[in-house]
């Protein structure tokens, strides 16, 4: 001890004692502190958000901000959730670059279901949001139609008609039509509410009311669907049915009277 | 006058069964006489007189499947849960109502058919009435003897209209009792009696339990009880009156040219009847009309886009839609006359129409029987004043279907509620004004036509070297019917002071009188039809014009 109580005054000295102070701790710290976010391991899923984050820097980034925190373009995506990624992108709304109009539009799927996903894993990274549903939970077996129709005519059928055909919305915006929607992607805008739609999410509407409407959708309004009464006419209500009445009823009748009217009883034969 | 046959069985044979029939059937009726005044009854041929016949026929159509479905109809509103066959409904509830419909629609043999039947016929038969109505207008056979005859067809379309409405809303789904809201909202905006009327109407709080009951009888007895009495009376008539008949050789204000109801026209009429039952069964057979399975039953606390009624009541929706929500609030009072103008502009717009014949004889001053009809373009003002109204209600009809015209023509739904605020006003008077000047053009055209004859289109070379156009001339019987038309002059009201220089007392509607008259039939307002001297003088032989 009187080497180092005598050389306790050399001018060294306190440089010594800060470098072990400052090995001591990194060293605690090092031995206690939470590990895996500092880790840097080969998972699947930490691929996908590496693959995911590159996908997003070419596609989304100039409107979302490099780090999904938004910009005057485009909303932050901190939050949204894998659902709302896999069905925006789904869909083909986004990117949404070359629409023009009120409202974004679904077109053309640009990116493979693998691209979406590792799209939807990267924003899911960016913070907690809603996951994408499992097959499970979206398909219509088993689900209670009548108690579908009930909710869809309570929630949705002010703006997407009776049976989903669409309809208006303010300044050119729409609520679109439903018909050829994936009962993953009708999940996925119910949990999400994309762009003018209100959310429902499980606390509003359970996700066994949602598979119910599911299920009265794919009943009432898929290619599978059979109108008992022949032609739908769009299945828009009375304008299209008066629009066909006027055109094809009473369009006939005037053509078959005016084909009466010329076949006249002649006085004598000529 | 013997009955007994054995008597002269040697002198005449036993006449036919036929003939033995109509014997006896004569002697009890005395049918002979009123078929012998009827029989020979000249109708004359054109097919926009058989308009009137499409809407007699459809309105038949509609009362033999209209007596089909009240069989198996119930005009309850107690709630049941439905268990029929349309899996997507089973276990709601529903007023009885629409479990009926439901039942028509799914399990009654040829119900959905009928019902479909039913519902297309209804809608051509307006559709019918409307166009009548308006070859009626613009041809003028609204005039003397007709006025009244003109008011029962009004009276019909009207009449029809609420019919449909009540209809409609018997199903109780989803769409018609939205449609049965919006007419309480209606009767709830008029000031004082709104809340009464409502609390009658539907016999307490809307909806309550009553109106399905209540709009049954008045759709299949009260209404088109007075429908057929007015239809009777609208074809008696018709009789009486003689049909009108368009200008044209042989053809005067005294005579119908045409061929006898029979046998010609009874089989015509009895033909046409089923072409026109084929054609409307044949559409019920193609394209759905009201499917309520798909719409629901009514919740009061549902409702649906795309919520319209059918379309003779679209203009009142147009109406609704595009009035901007004004209100006044006074004394903890509210006058919503965002709903209380168009329930008032409703019944005038129709009004406007009907009353038209009144104000047009009023100005000509003619109290003469017409029976030779116009042709549209001889009678400007009114085909402009017609064409004006046309334009206002179809703007309607348009707003009434503003969110449809949005997502098809992917427009702006606030921009259209603009344009049809602004065109309501604007678009007739445009329509007015180029309607009487396309009329006015063809007045000329037609002048030229029977003054230099019909463009040949042989071009010709004079030996002078000028290229001239051959102008074929008409025919006498092309001459008279272009100038068979009889044209007013200007009401004349005098001048303003007598012969003593005195003031004359003029009442405003006598200078009002004049200023219309003027407006119709003024210089500007109509072209002179060419007169046999300025014929005479053309084709006098001074060769080409």
């Amino acid at each position: 001890m009187k080497k180092l109580s005598a050389r306790r005054r050399h001018p060294l000295a306190a440089v010594v004692v800060l470098l072990l102070a400052l090995a001591a701790t990194g060293g605690l710290y090092a031995a206690f502190a939470p590990a895996s976010k500092a880790q840097a391991d080969e998972t699947a899923q930490s691929l996908a958000i590496e693959e995911g984050k590159k996908l997003y820097q070419v596609g989304c980034a100039s409107c979302h901000g490099t780090g999904g925190q938004g910009s005057s373009d485009g909303p932050s995506l901190v939050g949204v959730g894998a659902a709302a990624v896999d069905f925006q992108v789904g869909t083909g709304r986004m990117p949404a670059a070359t629409s023009q109009g009120a409202q974004v539009p679904r077109k053309k799927t640009i990116y493979t279901q693998a691209e979406i996903d590792q799209l939807a894993a990267f924003v899911a990274s960016l913070g907690a949001g809603p996951a994408v549903p499992t097959t499970n939970e979206y398909s219509p077996e088993g689900a209670d139609l009548g108690r579908g129709g009930e909710l869809f005519r309570q929630n949705c059928a002010q703006c997407h008609n009776f049976t989903g055909k669409g309809g208006a919305l303010t300044h050119g915006k729409f609520a679109p039509t439903l018909e050829g929607v994936s009962p993953k992607h009708l999940y996925e805008a119910m949990q999400t509410g994309p762009q003018n739609m209100p959310s429902f999410p499980d606390t509003t509407l359970s996700s066994e009311n949602k598979k119910d409407i599911i299920a009265y959708l794919d009943a009432v309004n898929s290619d599978e669907t059979k109108n008992p009464g022949g032609l739908e006419l769009g299945g828009l209500g009375p304008v299209s049915e008066g629009l066909f009445a006027w055109i094809f009823g009473l369009g006939a009748l005037i053509a078959v009277a005016v084909w009466v009217a010329a076949r006249t009883a002649k006085a004598k034969k000529s | 006058m013997s009955t007994n046959p054995s008597n002269e069985s040697g002198a005449r044979r036993e006449p036919p069964a036929g003939e033995r029939v109509a014997d006896w059937a004569d002697g009890r009726l005395g049918i002979y006489s009123l078929a012998k005044a009827n029989m020979r009854k000249i109708f004359p041929d054109h097919w926009s007189f058989m308009l009137g016949e499409v809407c007699m026929y459809s309105f038949i159509i509609i009362i033999l499947t209209g007596v089909y479905l009240t069989l198996f109809f119930h005009p309850s509103m107690n709630e049941v849960v439905y268990d029929g066959s349309y899996v997507p409904l089973q276990g709601q509830l529903m007023s009885e109502a629409f479990n009926s419909t439901m039942h028509i629609s799914f399990e009654v043999r040829g119900g959905l058919l009928i019902r479909q039947i039913h519902h297309w016929a209804a809608l051509i038969f307006l559709a019918g009435m409307f166009v009548h109505m308006m070859r009626v207008f613009f041809t003028g056979a609204f005039r003397k003897p007709r006025e009244v005859n003109w008011l029962f067809g009004f009276l019909l379309f009207v009449l029809g209209m609420f019919t449909g409405f009540t209809g409609y809303s018997l199903p109780d789904d989803l769409l018609s009792g939205t449609g049965v809201r919006f007419m309480e909202g209606a009767i709830l905006s008029v000031p004082i009696v709104g809340t009464y009327i409502s609390m009658f109407l539907y016999g307490g709080e809307f909806p309550g339990h009553d109106f399905v009951a209540r709009f049954y009888s008045i759709h299949i007895l009260l209404l088109p009880g007075i429908m057929l009495g007015l239809m009777v009376a609208h074809l008696i008539l018709v009789f009486y009156h003689k049909h009108t008949q368009f200008a044209g050789p042989g053809k005067t204000n005294n005579n119908v040219v045409g061929m006898p109801l029979l046998p010609v026209y009874m089989a015509k009429a009895g033909g046409f009847f089923f072409l026109v039952f084929g054609v409307i069964a044949a559409i019920a057979a193609i394209a759905s009309i009201n499917p309520i399975w798909g719409i629901g039953p009514y919740r009061a606390d549902q409702v649906s886009t795309g919520a319209q009624p059918d379309w003779y009541m679209g203009f009142a929706e147009g109406l609704i839609r595009v009035m901007p929500g004004w209100e006044i609030n006074l004394w903890g009072h509210t006058l919503v006359l965002g709903v209380f103008i168009p329930l008032v502009i409703f019944p005038l717009v129709l009004a406007a129409i009907a009353v038209y014949p009144f104000i047009e004889s009023w100005v000509t001053g003619d109290k003469r029987e017409h029976h030779i009809l116009d042709r549209p373009r001889n009678a400007p003002t009114r085909t402009a004043f017609g064409v004006a109204w046309l334009t206002a209600y179809l703007v309607m009809l348009v707003g009434g279907g503003n969110d449809l015209w949005a997502t098809h023509f992917h427009l702006s739904i606030n921009a259209i509620t603009w344009f049809v605020r602004i065109t309501f006003f604007v678009g007739p008077v445009l329509a007015f004004i180029i309607t009487k000047r396309i009329c006015l053009g063809l007045q000329r055209r037609d002048r030229d036509k029977v003054l230099h004859g019909r463009e040949s289109g042989i071009i010709k070379r004079l030996p002078h070297g000028e290229f001239i156009e051959v102008h074929e001339p008409l025919s006498q019987e092309q001459l008279h019917t272009l100038t068979a038309h009889e044209q007013y002059q200007p009401a004349e009201i005098g001048p303003l002071v007598d012969e003593n220089g005195v003031e004359r007392k003029l009442k405003g509607s006598q200078k009002l009188r004049a200023k219309l008259s003027t407006a119709y039939f003024g210089e500007e307002n109509q072209i002179p039809k060419p007169t046999a001297e300025e014929y005479k003088e053309i084709t006098s032989g001074h060769g080409h014009h």
